[in-house]
Parts: C-alpha cells; structure tokens; sequence
C-alpha cells in the first residue's frame, strides 16, 4: 500500500498521459470518422471505395500491429517527425495517429449506422426543398444521425480509453507501462498496484458510460 | 444511369458531368497519396526484393511465420471457450432472482470490462509468479482474454436472453417449470441464435486482441512478423506490411462467416431480432482492438 | 446450489491450468545422464547469439556453448530441445523447471544468484554503444547526454543510462522498443543517434551489415555471461563449468566467436576464466 502512496505522482502522471491520447486521438478520430461515413454514403464510387477500403483495413488489422507500423513505419520510412528534440512527443504524436485512425473506422461504421436511422422522409424532404448531397448531409442528416448513436459513440470512447494502453509497445509511458514498471520496482505490492491502477480505469470509463447514456436519452430525437 | 438514393437524387446531365469532375479529381487525389507513399518506401529501399523474397521461400513460412498464427490461433480458441464458459456463467448470473448472486455478478463483469487488456495480463505475468504458479506468456494471455471478452460476452449473453419475448417464459412458468428450467429449455436456446452474430464478432475481437502478447513477448503471429523474422532477413516494414495482411484475411474470412450466419439463421427460423449486432448497440462489440 | 457447484468447478479447472508444471528436483548432470534429454533457454531473435533460422534450426554463440555443454554431459544434439528465452522470463523459467539450463546472453548478477545458480562465464562483455558508421561526434558514454538512443524493454541497458541521466533525460532521449531489432530502423533512419546495450548483442547485429554500423568501442560497465542453472546445484555448476574450460581449450570457442561475429569478433580476443562456487 505504501508503494501506492508513494508512487502516486506517476500513476497520476501515467493517467494524465492516458488522458491526453483519449482525448486527442478522441477529437481526431470524430472528425476524420465522420468524413469516412461521410465518403462512405457519397454519390461518388470513387470516395465510397476508398472508404470502404479504408475501414475494412484499420477493422480487420489488430491494433497492436497498427502502433508498432506507427511507430517504425512512419518515422523510419515517411520521415514524419515531431519533435527533433524530445523522443517522447515524438512517440506520443505517432502513437496518436495510430489510435485516431484506428478509432475513425469504428466511428465510421457508428455514424453510418445513426444515418440508416434516419428516416428515408427527411432526406426526401430535404431533397425537395433543392438542398445538395452536402447540404442535405450537414443540415438534416448528420445531426439526426449522431444524436441517435450517442450511446455507441460513447462505447467507441470507452474502447478508446482503453486502447492507449497499447501505446506501450512502443514505449509511451502511459498507465499499462508505468504499472509494469513498478511491478518491477515494488515486487511484492504488485495486487495493491494493479488495483490502484484498475481504480484509475474504473473512474475514467464509469463516469464516461453514464454521462453519455444519460446525454444518449436526452438528446434522442423524439419521432 | 446511376442509382437513386435517399441522400442524393438520380444524377441529371449536369451532376453527372459535376461527378465526373469530382471523381476525377478525388481520384487524382488518391493516386497522388498512393504515389508519395510509394516514393517514400522507395527512397528508403522498402520495395528491394530482397527484402521481399524471403515471402516466397516455402521455409520462411513453414519455420517462422506459420508456428506464430499457430500460437495466435491456440491462444485464441482456448480463450474462446473459456471466455464463452466466463460468459454464460456471468451472463446468467447476472439474471437471478438472487441478490448475493446478482451484484458480485454484476460488479465482476464491470470491473473486468473496465480495465484494458494489456494490464489484465500483466498483472497475470507478475502476479502470477507472486503466487509461485507457473505463468507462461501463452497463461497470461489467455487469462487477459477470457476476463475482458468474458466480461463482453456476458453482457451479450445478458441482452440476448432479455431480448427473448416474456410470452415465452411466462408459458414456461405456467406449465409448471422452474427458473432453473425455463431458462436452460427455453430462453438460452433461442437467445443463442439471436446472439450468434454478436458471440462470433466478439470473438473475432478476441483473435485480434491475440496480438498484445507481443507486448510480453508471447510468440504469436505478430511476434514472427516483427521479431523472428526480421531478425533474419532485416525485413522489418516488409515482414509487418505481410503480417498485416495475413491478419485482415483471417479477420475478413471470420467476419463474412459472422455475416453468412447471420443470415441463414433468420431465414431459418422467426428468432427475436439479432442482438447487438456491431455498430447500434451498448456493447463494445467489434469495438475493441 | 448448483449454480455455485458450477463455479467451483470452473475455479478448480482454471488453477488446474495454471499448475500444472513440474519443478523437478535433481541436479542437470543427472537429468542428462539419465534421459539424454535437455530443454534449454535461448533467445530466438538475437542475430550471432540465439537466432532461429528458416531451416528450423538454431545458430549463434549461445547455440554453440548450449550444444558443446551438452554433449559433454552425455546429451546428444538431438536430444536438445531449445526453447525461447526472453530476458524478463531467464529465472522464471529456470525455478520452475521449464528449461534445464539458459544460455540467452544471461548477465552473472549478485541480485539473481539469490534465485538461481551459474555456470561459467564463457565470455565477458560490457555495455557499450553503436553508432552510424559515419557519425564520430559520439565517442564515449558521456556524449550520450544530447543524443538520442534506443533500448529494449525489459532489458537492464536503458536502465542503466536512465539511472546515469536522470528521469527528464529518459523522458526526451531514451525510446524502448519491442526488441533491439527494431532499433535498427530507427538508427539507420537517424530517428535515433546510438543504441545501447551489451557490445555482444549490438556486434551480432552489425555484423549483418558491414560497413553500416559501428561499435565504439569503450564498454562501460561488464557484463559476465554465465550459464544459468537451478540453485543449489553444484555438481551441475562444476561439470558445466569443466566443459566450458575445455570449450576454451580445444579451440571451440575462438572458432565459434569468429563464425558468429564476423569482424567484431575482434573485440573478444580471449576467453575469460571461469568462476566456481
């Protein structure tokens, strides 16, 4: 128990990092996910393949193998740099572009299936009053479509919460790697550690799984 | 002449010349992304075929990559029952009438759902040789698996027998069958094809999730791809290039088999609607890594 | 009630699972004579030392020393059954009776002959640091402290220089990777300006790219690499412990070094004496 006490600085640290990649990679992946269904539903054959690819790729591909291709692949190969100077926020920004585009396939597949719900009577309407694909998608469906996914949406973060953790396979010192280190450290309060952290966890995904059920009843649109 | 759909109208004369010119330039676009990728690899001699022969000599396959999808697979399968057993249990438990049943129940399932999987196994590594067991990377791996998909699947379990219509356990309780019996001959057989998509994503879930044990080193599909073979041939954005594909099969094969059951079982038989199925859902199914 | 049957059953099928190793008491002299069979550690992806190759079989120091060893306690080549070894699970293994012995590139450490027992050493190392082949500004392990360098989790190396530097140089300049493999990349690629580890592990690399990396040369701590048996097994120690001398004697050993090492071999130019205890 002491060991807790003692190294709290650094799981408080660890979390803060874990927090940062879910809510950066979180914010990223939104976007980037709804221009995905977004592609994914367009008149366009084009954009409705490279979707279509896109998401059965980063679906189908663990995300372990994602991170480590970031990691490697991206630096070593496309020479995508972001800091010169501190390994670390290199790392960070790398490991977050492996989780948001991980992260906007499922958003992708989420939002597509909020705009199914959507009745067919409000595209056809908005078709009538002459809106475009665009319009049509920004001003009627869209916002229908994710206030009905909110819960999924919500699920889709939780996982997100969780997935940093895979960031350690290339050594980002979030939660999963710090507790290994103080296993290291403190072998024998290894089951006061793991609950410590398990806590910090607990209280990240809780709060996050009521507040979006709660916002999912509030904001359903009302048919 | 292109299809109408509710998002957009059957394109006129000038919205197909306006979408040609759209597709054109997407795809300029697209092709201009694919080509600086290609270039880059290039640069860095990512295309020498060197780098890439090893994939065509049989041994390569035989010796170093296929014994890792073996691993990938047996860790999968086992923690695949095991997690269905984890599962029904839980999810059952999670229905009784019982409070001292229910709430442990329900408090494990939370739990387990809420820590991520690289620390449940872990803390199985360590913890393990705390308790002076044996804990092999394959254990550990395994025991993260069943917890978290357990947790998953029992949630699953839950909303599937939920879903099952009242009418039908109600007409069991009034030709005089216990709790016990309504839900074992009635409710579990027509929730579990109600459930079948949703078990099978969910495992397909699991075979993915297979690939942290090269965290701890477990010798798993993506082990072979990252380490063992690279090791030999120094091959390392190649060997994970091959790896990855070999993971979206496998996936892809699994998931159109997810697909095809589906279907077959609401041909089959007039089955409450399938259960949260990936997507709409409050479930992490199919979410996870 | 038979609900809670169920679970008990499961409980027990579950410790079941975990359990069932056996941690055989005996010494490994005995074992070999006897079965004229051994499981031992190596490490399968460490180029010169423990490497599995596509043919099936194992090549490297390690898999030399591990097959002399044996055959001199009366263990046929076939009868060797290599298992992978990594780092973190060198002791785990050897306590509970899943190798017989370890040859992994294994340190002779104070801290872990608390657990387990060693043979030899039949080489001395130390850490030391590659480089870019053209790149002289890095001389020493003080010239680290503005570079960046790459190390393998779960290996004691980046512990070390974290332990030099400090916390805040670790956060800036040290990365871990899966493995000293995929550190390669990153140096080559200038993402990263040294790797850190023992000069063996670093050498067996390079020696796959002449020309492309260099050793500097300035090892700056020792690293003793022992055969790791159970504890309290002395007759193992001093049998293994007369292979390995005749191992130096006979010429094995040189012959061993040179094939595995290439050019770097030059950096081992004489076998070390051996400690019994």
């Amino acid at each position: 128990m002491e060991a807790v006490v003692e190294e709290l600085p650094v799981i408080l640290q660890a979390f803060w990092l874990t927090v940062k990649l879910a809510v950066i990679s979180g914010l990223i992946s939104l976007v980037w996910g709804v221009v995905l269904a977004a592609m994914r539903v367009s008149p366009l054959p084009v954009l409705r393949g490279a979707g279509t690819v896109y998401v059965n790729i980063l679906r189908n591909t663990p995300l372990t193998l994602i991170i480590v291709f970031c990691g490697l692949g991206l630096g070593t190969v496309m020479n995508v740099q972001f800091s010169s100077d501190d390994l670390s926020v290199n790392n960070f920004w790398l490991s977050t572009i492996g989780l948001s585009a991980y992260t906007a396939a499922f958003v992708c597949e989420v939002v597509r299936s909020g705009v199914n719900t959507v009745p067919l009577g409000q595209a056809e309407a908005a078709r009538s009053i002459g809106l475009t694909f665009l319009q049509t998608l920004r001003l009627v469906i869209l916002p229908q479509a994710v206030r009905a996914v909110i819960a999924p949406l919500g699920t889709v973060l939780n996982a997100l919460i969780k997935n940093t953790t895979v960031a350690a396979a290339i050594g980002v010192a979030e939660a999963a790697l710090r507790m290994k280190n103080m296993f290291d450290a403190h072998g024998d309060a290894i089951i006061p550690i793991f609950l410590g952290f398990a806590a910090g966890f607990v209280i990240l995904t809780l709060p996050i799984g009521l507040l979006f059920g709660r916002l999912a009843q509030r904001m359903a649109v009302a048919r | 002449m292109t299809q109408a759909t509710v998002l957009y109208d059957a394109p006129g004369p000038r919205s197909r010349m306006r979408n040609n010119v759209l597709t054109l330039a997407f795809g300029v676009v697209l092709l201009l992304v694919a080509y600086v990728v290609w270039a880059k690899f290039d640069a860095k001699g990512q295309w020498d075929g060197k780098l890439w022969r090893p994939f065509i000599q049989a041994d390569t396959w035989t010796e170093l990559i296929l014994p890792g999808l073996r691993n990938t697979l047996s860790a999968a399968a086992v923690a695949a029952v095991l997690a269905l057993v984890f599962g029904a249990v839980f999810g059952i438990a999670r229905l009784s009438d019982h409070r001292w049943v229910r709430v442990p129940a329900g408090v494990v399932v939370e739990l387990f759902r809420a820590i991520p999987l690289l620390m449940l196994i872990f803390f199985a590594q360590y913890g393990g040789s705390l308790a002076g067991l044996i804990v092999t990377e394959f254990t550990a791996v395994v025991f993260g698996l069943t917890l978290y998909n357990g947790s998953v699947l029992a949630e699953i379990v839950r909303a599937g027998i939920r879903a099952v219509p009242r009418g039908q356990s109600e007409a069991g309780y009034a030709t005089g069958l216990r709790k016990n019996q309504v839900m074992r001959l009635i409710l579990l057989p027509q929730a579990v094809t109600a459930m079948l998509p949703a078990i099978i994503s969910q495992l397909v879930v699991l075979l993915k999730d297979t690939a942290l044990g090269f965290v701890v080193a477990y010798a798993d599909l993506l082990n072979a791809g990252a380490r063992v073979v690279p090791a030999n041939f120094f091959n390392l954005i190649p060997s994970v290039i091959v790896v990855a594909a070999l993971y979206i099969a496998i996936n892809l094969a699994l998931g159109y088999l997810a697909t095809r059951l589906e279907r077959r079982s609401r041909r089959s038989r007039k089955a409450p609607a399938a259960i949260a199925a990936p997507g709409i859902a409050g479930d992490e199914v199919a979410v996870a890594r | 009630m038979r609900f809670g049957a169920c679970l008990l059953a499961l409980a027990a099928m579950a410790t079941g699972l975990t359990a069932c190793g056996n941690s055989a008491a005996g010494s490994i002299v005995d074992k070999a004579k006897n079965d004229k069979k051994l499981v031992i550690g190596i490490k399968i992806d460490q180029p010169g030392w423990g490497l599995k190759k596509p043919d099936g079989g194992y090549a490297g120091m390690d898999v030399d020393v591990a097959k002399y060893v044996a055959k001199e306690l009366g263990v046929p080549e076939s009868g060797i059954t290599f298992k992978e070894a990594q780092s973190a699970n060198r002791e785990p293994f050897i306590q509970q009776g899943q190798v017989d012995m370890v040859v992994a590139t294994y340190s002779i450490t104070d801290e872990r002959k608390k657990k387990i027992s060693f043979a030899g050493p039949y080489l001395v190392t130390g850490q030391d640091i590659l480089v870019r082949a053209d790149d002289t500004t890095i001389t020493d392990v003080e010239s680290l402290k503005d570079k960046k360098v790459c190390g393998a989790q779960g290996s004691s190396s980046p512990k070390r220089l974290a332990d030099k530097f400090g916390t805040e140089w670790e956060s800036k300049n040290l990365t871990q990777q899966q493995g000293y493999g995929a550190c390669l990349p990153l140096l080559e690629n200038k993402q990263v300006d040294a790797i850190s580890t023992d000069a063996t592990i670093l050498a067996g690399f390079a020696a796959q790219f002449p020309g492309k990396f260099k050793l500097v040369g300035k090892p700056f701590s020792t690293e003793k690499y022992g055969v790791g048996i159970k504890m309290d097994d002395k007759s193992g120690r001093d049998a293994i412990n007369t292979a390995i001398e005749k191992m130096f004697k006979d010429g094995t050993w040189r012959k061993s070094i040179d094939a595995n090492l290439g050019e770097f071999g030059k950096f081992f130019s004489s076998p070390p004496s051996v400690e019994r205890y």
